[in-house]
């Protein structure tokens, strides 16, 4: 396997080791208590916000739904816990804004069994009913993406899509989540790939899984069915392997062109979780009320992969887990990619697949260190997973040259992956001057053509 | 506010400026003492005053003010040990200073300090004293001199603004039969070369020449394998000079020397090593690497071949560094999407 990445040229080009502290990947799912009061905000997620069909004051059943989708890209959210609608108003999320949200005060001993339900044979319906269904579930990317799964299944006719890949590279440092799921849940993810695949006209399925994960490997082969149209396929493991172009490319060595979707290359991609989610849901017409969540960190007391409710205050986790709540830096994510939490008032919504809570006295965060000038190492250029050049960029940026890097450099194709920040030497915050430099050019109006 | 806010990648690569720096000044010491070894204690004050000038140089220019970095960076201990380097050993020590605040002043400051510079702090320090003292910067003399550890080169020793003392006559008045002219300079002029194997270690005879070469490679490629030196450099400034030198050596064998001599003489190992490498005045863009690697080299060998004076590498380093803006311009890395699409059966 190893001689035969490394003869077809192993993996995408460039890219970074960094460690990968996955000290969770053994840990068993475990299951969260629910909180006195969960958080429900109406908009989690691209696209419209749900609207609310509940009532202050009215008893709700753990699954039932709380706020119906607002169009196609749109999802509706489920009660996580059984309990009476307290309010709906406002209340911060975790970048600081405040959304509408239920908030629902849980019933004491309040059942962990899914109370509300809409079983439906899925075989009898078509590609629309099938669509509805995966939409009634509520679920969205799960790997950061938190576009509506059934909206993307929607491909436009004109691209044929002949690979379904299955995203089970789980590249970021410290997150185990996707990892558990595909060792503890790898029917419920051939399931989702089934259901895919019929959306899709039946294309091959790979489910490409990251080396460091053989015990991965060897659950989702010992799930696949029979007819070998799926497959199972250990990549090396590189950050930043489970962007999606990037595990393309090391499949399929297929390169999606700059501003296009994958299915331009033929290719779908999938993350593990979602599809796991998607195939124990759908079928059995319940919505998406917990999911799998790595918490870990240097000041987790106790780190694991736990199953959480959503609406879970953040502040309740973190005390669940024994992480303290003051002096901290709180991340929703990896640690290359995630987002400082702002508030830990803040619920936990269907788009966090890891809450990493550091200590703030060792934070290695580059925007904490002195920085240099560029020194024009080229350690950057050489790690770039797009092929940019963010030493380049980064003195443009700082100059505020936004449409030079955006015209002659590529700026566009930067996904805010974060390498270059981790390897620059200078301490350059480059990625978050790249995020400056787009925000200011999508303030922009658009220059006529 | 008891949570902190950062923006994310949240955590770092185990590396920095000042680590790179002091790397490469550690990577430096065996080849200083070497150095000592063949020289005595003139190299050792050489060493010394010229580090010293550049170090007073910067911190004289980051009081001025609007410099970036600061003295704890170590890169003008760098640009101080490497200057000292490519000058004789007896280079009078008054001049030495004038390098090397030079090379400070001229090469780095009036930039703007660390990470703005155009050219190698050092060969323009070099450069200059190369322009103001044309004899002096001439003026070699053979290693292993006995009594060079209890007596000084006299020329080390001219008071400023002084004619230095005739080291060729003091030499060979130690030791008889010994030339003072580098193994270049008889190439060029008289027509006679040096064993490639003497060259290369320098061990022994008494060569007038600099640092050892074999050492200079051997502390390169643990720099390399570190990961603190772009190898790509050397690598293409060696192979350019040694394909080149190869090529035209059949075109005349009286008069053009083989391809070894070529990489062994002079300044070539150290200023493809340590100061072609300089990470802020060589391409960031790795095909930009090899193009200007490749210049280098080729350059060395015409300027020695074709020029008026035996060594090129300095002028050759220096065109290299004034291309490089344009070398990276011409060498981005390929857009990832933009490869034409090569199937594989996965
Ligand atoms: S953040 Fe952008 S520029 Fe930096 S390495 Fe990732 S894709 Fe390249
Ligand atoms: S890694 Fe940092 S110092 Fe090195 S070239 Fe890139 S931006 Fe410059």
């Amino acid at each position: 396997m190893k001689l035969f990445t490394f003869l077809r040229g192993e993996a995408f080009a460039r890219g970074i080791h960094p460690p990968e502290h996955k000290g969770t990947a053994g840990m068993p799912i475990t299951r969260v208590p629910f909180a006195p009061r969960l958080i429900v905000p109406l908009s989690q997620n691209v696209g419209r916000p749900a609207k609310p069909i509940v009532k202050v004051g009215q008893e709700v059943l753990r699954g039932q739904p709380l706020a119906q989708a607002d169009g196609f890209v749109s999802v509706p959210h489920h009660a996580p816990v059984s309990g009476v609608v307290e309010a709906i108003r406002l209340n911060p999320t975790s970048g600081g804004l405040w959304t509408e949200s239920v908030i629902i005060r849980a019933l004491p001993g309040s059942p962990q069994s899914v109370e509300w339900e809409e079983p439906q044979d899925l075989d009898n319906v078509d590609d629309s009913g099938l669509i509805a269904a995966v939409q009634r579930t509520g679920i969205v990317g799960l790997g950061g993406g938190v576009f509506p799964t059934h909206a993307k299944l929607r491909v436009p006719k004109e691209f044929p899509v002949d690979t379904l890949v299955v995203n089970g590279c789980e590249c970021e440092p410290y997150l185990t989540s996707d990892h558990r799921i595909m060792v503890e849940r790898a029917k419920d993810i051939m399931k989702g790939i089934a259901m895919s695949r019929r959306l899709l006209k039946n294309p091959r399925a790979i489910i490409g899984v990251e080396d460091n994960k053989p015990d991965a490997v060897e659950a989702l082969r010992a799930a696949l069915p029979p007819g070998g149209e799926i497959t199972v396929e250990s990549v090396p493991t590189k950050y930043p392997q489970g962007a999606g172009e990037m595990l393309i490319k090391t499949l399929l060595n297929r390169e999606v062109p700059p501003d296009a979707r994958s299915y331009s290359v033929g290719a779908y991609v999938q993350n593990v979780a979602t599809l796991a989610y998607m195939g124990a849901l759908a079928p059995r017409g319940r919505g998406f009320i917990e999911r799998v969540i790595t918490v870990a960190g240097n000041a987790v007391a106790r780190p694991g992969n736990y199953l959480v409710p959503m609406g879970t205050p953040l502040r309740f986790l973190l005390d669940y887990v024994g992480a303290p709540e003051a002096g901290v830096e709180v991340i929703f994510g990896g640690p290359m990619m995630g987002q400082a939490v702002a508030c830990l008032d803040a619920p936990i919504t269907k788009g966090v697949s890891g809450i990493l809570v550091f200590r703030a006295r060792d934070l290695e965060a580059p925007s904490t260190k002195k920085s240099f000038p560029c020194i024009k190492c080229g350690k950057c250029v050489e790690s770039c997973p797009m092929g940019l050049n963010p030493s380049t960029l980064g003195m443009l940026a700082a100059k505020r040259q936004y449409d030079t890097m955006a015209d002659h450099y590529r700026l566009g194709a930067c996904f805010e992956c974060g390498t270059c920040s981790y390897v620059c030497p200078a301490n350059i915050p480059l990625v978050q001057q790249f995020r400056v430099a787009k925000q200011v050019l999508r303030g922009k109006p658009e220059k006529a053509a | 506010m008891s949570v902190e806010i950062r923006s994310a990648p949240h955590i770092k690569a185990d590396s920095g400026v000042v680590k790179i720096m002091r790397n490469v000044v550690w990577s430096l010491l065996p080849i200083c003492a070497f150095y000592i070894w063949q020289y005595g204690i003139s190299a050792l004050a050489s060493l010394v005053v010229v580090t010293a000038a550049c170090l007073a140089a910067e911190e004289f220019f980051l009081r001025l003010g609007r410099q970036s970095g600061d003295l704890g960076d170590w890169s003008a201990t760098i640009t101080g040990i490497l200057l000292a380097l490519t000058l004789p050993a007896g280079f009078p020590l008054w001049m030495g200073a004038v390098a090397g605040f030079v090379a400070i002043g001229l090469g780095k400051a009036i930039f703007g300090g660390i990470g703005h510079n155009l050219f190698n702090p050092a060969l323009v320090g070099r450069g200059f004293v190369q322009a103001a003292f044309p004899t002096a910067i001439a003026t070699y003399t053979p290693s292993f001199m006995p009594g060079r550890f209890s007596e000084f080169i006299p020329s080390s020793l001219a008071l400023p603004f002084m004619t230095p003392a005739d080291t060729t006559a003091w030499a060979a008045s130690h030791l008889d039969g010994v030339s003072s002219a580098t193994p270049l300079a008889r190439w060029k002029f008289e027509g006679v070369l040096a064993s490639n194997w003497d060259l290369l270690t320098s061990l022994s005879g008494h060569l007038a020449v600099g640092p050892s070469p074999l050492l200079i490679l051997a502390c390169g490629a643990y720099l390399a394998w570190r990961g603190y030196l772009d190898w790509r450099i050397p690598a293409a400034v060696l192979g350019s000079a040694a394909l080149l030198a190869a090529a035209l050596y059949p075109l005349n064998p009286q008069h053009f020397p083989e391809p070894g001599f070529v990489l062994f003489s002079g300044g070539l190992m150290l200023g493809a090593v340590y100061m072609a490498t300089d990470m802020v005045t060589s391409p960031v863009t790795p095909r930009g690497m090899w193009v200007y690697g490749a210049l280098i080299g080729a350059l060395t060998v015409i300027i020695r071949y074709s020029g008026g004076l035996p060594e090129g590498v300095m002028y050759a380093i220096l065109i290299g560094n004034a291309a490089t803006p344009m070398i990276e311009r011409v060498t981005q890395p390929p857009a990832f999407g933009t490869a034409p699409t090569k199937e594989t059966k996965a």
